[in-house]
C-alpha cells in the first residue's frame, strides 16, 4: 500500500462533470467523494468518473458510486472509464457491471 | 507467522493494512495479489471494527503468513466481541437493479469471492476468521 488517501480533480463545463481519482476509494476516504457529489452534482446531466489513477476499492467506495449513479439515472447519465483489472473484478463480483456504464 | 493486537475501531484500519502489506511485501508477494488481499482484510476488520463489541470497546488480532511456493497468503483475525459468523448471512442478490440494490453484506461477499477460502469459527470465546489465497 504505497498511497493511503485520494485525489479528486474537477472539471466542469455545460453540464457535464469529470472527476478524476486517484489513490484508494476505500473506507477512509469514501465520505470525501460522497461530501463532494452532494454539493456538485446540481445541474449537471453527464458525469464522467476517470478511473485511470485509481488503484483500489472497497464496500464503501461501491456505496458512493451506488448513490451517485441513482441519482444521474434521474437526471441524466453516469460514466466510469479507464477502469482497472482488480476494480473491474469488484465490480464483476458485485454486480455493479450490470448497474454501471463503464466504457 | 505475525501477529498485531489493535483497537477493534476504524481508526485501526491502516496499521492493520500496513501490517498485512509489510507482511506480503516481504515475502515478494505479486501486487495483484496484495490488492486483492487489502481489499478482503479491508472488509473484514470494518465489519469488526463496526459490529464486534459494538457498542462496547475491544481489541482485535490479526495474524499473518505469506509466502512459499506456489505463493500462499493466511491472514487471521480473532477478537472476543459478541459471537458472530459473518458467512452465515446469506448473500446479497446482485442482479437487482441500482434502485433495489441493497448495500449491505457486499463487503462480505467482496471477501468471500477474492478469497480462495474463508473459514469461521468460534473458540475459546474469540470469533476466528482465516483468510486463504493462493497465487
Amino acid at each position: 500500500m504505497e498511497e493511503i488517501a485520494m485525489t479528486i480533480t474537477k472539471t466542469a463545463e455545460n453540464g457535464t462533470l469529470r472527476i478524476a481519482l486517484e489513490g484508494r476509494l476505500d473506507t477512509n476516504t469514501a465520505p470525501q467523494l460522497e461530501t463532494e457529489l452532494k454539493t456538485s452534482l446540481s445541474g449537471i446531466s453527464e458525469l464522467e468518473l476517470d478511473f485511470s489513477g485509481l488503484e483500489y476499492i472497497s464496500s464503501a467506495g461501491l456505496r458512493v458510486l451506488l448513490a451517485a449513479q441513482k441519482t444521474m439515472s434521474r437526471q441524466g447519465k453516469m460514466t466510469i472509464r479507464n477502469v482497472n483489472e482488480t476494480i473491474m473484478e469488484v465490480f464483476e463480483i458485485t454486480g455493479f457491471v450490470e448497474i454501471l456504464t463503464i466504457v | 507467522m505475525a501477529e498485531i493486537t489493535v483497537a477493534a475501531a476504524l481508526d485501526s484500519l491502516d496499521t492493520v493494512l500496513r501490517f498485512v502489506d509489510g507482511q506480503m511485501e516481504q515475502a515478494g508477494c505479486p501486487l495483484k495479489l496484495m490488492t486483492q488481499v487489502d481489499m478482503a482484510v479491508e472488509e473484514i476488520f470494518v465489519n469488526i471494527a463496526r459490529y464486534a463489541y459494538h457498542p462496547e470497546a475491544g481489541e482485535a488480532s490479526i495474524r499473518c503468513e505469506a509466502g512459499g511456493d506456489p505463493f500462499r497468503i493466511v491472514v487471521g483475525f480473532a477478537d472476543r466481541g459478541r459471537p458472530f459468523n459473518p458467512l452465515d448471512r446469506p448473500d446479497p442478490d446482485v442482479t437487482l437493479d441500482a434502485e433495489r440494490r441493497q448495500i449491505g453484506g457486499l463487503g462480505i461477499l467482496m471477501a468471500k469471492r477474492l478469497m480462495d477460502d474463508i473459514q469461521y469459527e468460534y473458540r475459546d470465546g474469540q470469533n476466528i476468521l482465516t483468510l486463504r489465497k493462493n497465487g
